[in-house]
């Protein structure tokens, strides 16, 4: 049965993509400010998202604005959907963080807030809990975007019929550089939905590879 | 369908270099936890359990000598060792190449060469391989593999989540072998973010024992041979991957969902997917770290899934909990016991400790294991149940 | 002096546990601070409590056990810091 990407989301270059249209710019520069402007643009109420490092705030909101709007979650119980998410530098940032609070012996209190964030699968686990995705979930830690290896890993989670709906993609987010790219997987079934409205493609690597750089300025 | 079946192993901890010398010690009850006096790895006193360093760097020695003579070990990070040594022999004892573009090495860790972060620490290593992506890719130059290794990252559930994600890749046609290795070293990083969870036991830990407080770190690496062709595997029992399921609480960046559902749904689907009911369940290795509310939704998510009288244990009470490395060794020791059908005593344990009563093993017994139900899960909601099966 | 100390501990704990949107002063000492009424603290703002009375004030206690009784409030906090400094 065939795979369909039925949405996209895209943060980089200060601005939001929404199925490869902008639908938001910041005048912000630095990651933090974008971020917050984001949160505030899209009127989002959730406090924890100012306990969260910058990884899991630039996957949350990707998926939070992804999600809005849709009715996957209505549509498929949580344990249903499934998050594959890749990544580039782990939860580098908040690694430096930990260790600089025990560089000190004198001075020497980790904070369990900061070492909790130092794994980069609680970017999934911030979205799993927003939104109840209770089904498989892994973060797969990759130089670049491997679409590759999407394809075949998540098609093979729709097979073994654990699965019947995915959100997968890239965060990445280090220092002022952050990138994501987060778009929903469905199965055919909805085509005829979705052919109406032509908002599909089909899952495959050519597709992904064209709607991750499709965004570019 | 294809069948994934495991085979050669190695594990590394405190106990030992291999699988084999692992099962000596557990049986002579050798407990590999011992007091940390204070030092580098953390300011006080704490039980850890400890790969021993000078064993450790006289094998590795050993072994560039005899595969690659120009090269000196201070050149490695002591994760890169630990995985070239575990790695290295599954190689020897099977048949798999590494330089076959069908063969990929998967790598679990939660940090990798995270001792590359200390200021000074290890200079002469590029140390561009903090990055986890460059870690595997390193590793697997030094091999030659064909294919770039896949890193996971996953919290606890990453080396069990490593192997059920070899086999998937198996069966979908992306490759014939499968090398699922994890390993984490023992930090500073490590031991001070898991005291700032007050989640360290002050002694050895004692999963699902009433009077435990705490788990153990542990340091360690493994690996496991997953492959269809069983002639390769390098073990005459055929033993394959029967079913496996990863489920996410949904509840707390941190803190288990209390009740056991979603780590019962993954039983269950792990168990449904392996064709098998509860009752063809002979044994279960299971997660235990020895922690208050892990042990206990553990134990809750066993018994919802009619698993009460099915014997377990957990292997942290030897070893500590080796976080990357822990799928990956314990389900090593598994399928030990599945090929040897004898059951090891859960270390640790004397009193029940759950308020939903399990059937821990305070004995080794012998018995006949042609099914085995290995469960893990962490930080961040991750429960991850495989089923090994006996063909 | 509790008073003082009051005001002191409702900027460190909005501080540390980077609770957003409250102002210290919004904070009614006597409220309790976990729960829906509360903060919407969970266990690792327990955790990061016990990490400020040790930086802050140089108590330490095992959050599991003593957590409850004294992150209850404010108040309570404050309390606690006055029985046990200097011991």
């Amino acid at each position: 049965m065939e795979l369909l990407i039925t949405k996209t989301i895209q943060l980089q270059d200060h601005r939001v993509w929404l199925n490869g249209i902008i639908e938001y710019v910041s005048e912000e520069e630095s990651f933090d400010k974008f971020i917050r402007s984001v949160y505030r643009h899209y009127n989002i109420d959730y406090p924890k998202f100012f306990k969260m490092d910058n990884l899991c705030k630039l996957a949350f909101l990707s998926a939070e604005i992804l999600l809005r709007g849709t009715d996957i979650l209505q549509k498929y119980p949580g344990e249903e959907v499934a998050i594959i998410l890749e990544n580039a530098s782990s939860s580098l940032e908040y690694d430096r963080k930990h260790m600089e609070s025990i560089r000190d012996r004198n001075n020497y209190f980790p904070s369990p807030s900061v070492f909790v964030y130092t794994i980069p699968n609680i970017m999934v686990a911030e979205i799993a809990i927003r939104h109840k995705v209770k089904g498989e979930n892994a973060v797969f830690i990759l130089e670049q975007f491997d679409p590759g290896f999407i394809d075949h890993y998540v098609s093979q989670l729709f097979r073994s019929q654990q699965v019947n709906c995915c959100l997968s993609g890239w965060v990445e987010c280090y220092g002022d550089h952050y990138q994501s790219f987060l778009f929903i997987v469905e199965q055919e079934d909805e085509r005829k939905r979705f052919k109406a409205l032509q908002e599909y493609v089909i899952f495959n690597i050519l597709n992904m590879e064209k709607l991750f750089k499709g965004k570019s300025i | 369908m294809v069948d994934v079946f495991v085979g050669a192993s190695n594990t590394i901890t405190s106990l030992g270099f291999s699988t084999a010398e692992h099962v000596k010690q557990i049986k002579a009850g050798r407990i590999g936890i011992g007091i940390y006096p204070g030092g580098d790895l953390y300011p006080t006193p704490v039980p850890l359990s400890l790969v021993d360093s000078r064993q450790l760097l006289d094998l590795f020695r050993e072994y560039l000598c005899q595969t690659k003579p120009g090269f000196q070990p201070d050149l490695f990070t002591r994760s890169e060792v630990l995985h070239i040594l575990s790695i290295s022999d599954v190689l020897k004892n099977s048949g798999v190449n590494i330089k076959d573009p069908r063969t990929l090495i998967i790598l679990s860790t939660l940090k990798g060469n995270m001792d590359l972060l200390k200021k000074d620490h290890l200079p002469a290593i590029d140390q561009d391989r903090v990055y986890l992506w460059k870690w595997g890719e390193f590793l697997g130059s030094f091999f030659n593999s064909s294919n770039k290794p896949l890193v996971v990252s996953n919290a606890c559930a990453s080396g069990l989540l490593g192997i059920l994600i070899g086999s998937r890749l198996i069966k979908a046609g992306m490759y014939d072998h499968v090398i699922a290795a994890g390993g984490d070293i023992l930090t500073e990083f490590a031991v001070s973010g898991f005291q700032s969870f007050q989640s360290l036991s002050p002694k050895p830990c004692r999963p699902f024992d009433s009077a435990r407080d705490g788990l153990s770190l542990g340091e360690g690496c493994g690996a496991i041979v997953l492959s269809r062709n069983h002639s390769l595997c390098g073990i005459p029992e055929k033993i394959v991957v029967a079913g496996g399921s990863c489920t996410n609480d949904a509840h707390h960046i941190s803190g288990p969902l209390r009740t056991g559902e979603m780590f019962y749904v993954a039983i269950r689907r792990a168990l449904r997917e392996a064709s098998l009911d509860p009752l063809d369940i002979d044994y279960i290795c299971a997660h235990g770290t020895g922690t208050d509310s892990y042990d206990e939704t553990e134990a809750k998510a066993l018994v919802w899934a009619g698993l009460e009288k099915v014997p377990v244990n957990s292997f942290k009470g030897y070893f500590g909990h080796t976080l990357g490395a822990a799928g990956i060794i314990e389900s090593a020791l598994a399928i030990a016991s599945m090929r040897h059908n004898e059951l090891f005593r859960s270390a640790g344990f004397e009193n029940p400790g759950t308020s939903d009563r399990i059937n821990i093993l305070t004995d080794l017994i012998a018995r006949e294991v042609n099914h085995c139900l290995k469960t893990a899960s962490g930080f961040g909601g991750c429960n991850v149940a495989a089923v090994f099966k006996k063909s | 002096m509790i008073e003082d100390l009051i005001l002191k501990l409702r900027k460190e704990i909005i501080d540390q546990l980077q609770v957003e949107g409250i102002a210290p002063e919004d904070v009614d000492p006597e409220a309790p601070l976990f729960g829906e009424e509360g903060l919407g603290l969970d266990s690792i703002d327990v955790l990061e409590l016990v990490v400020l009375l040790d930086k802050n004030y140089g108590i330490k206690i095992r959050a599991s056990k003593d957590g409850p009784k004294i992150f209850y409030s404010v108040k309570s906090i404050a309390e606690y810091i006055m029985e046990h400094q200097n011991q």
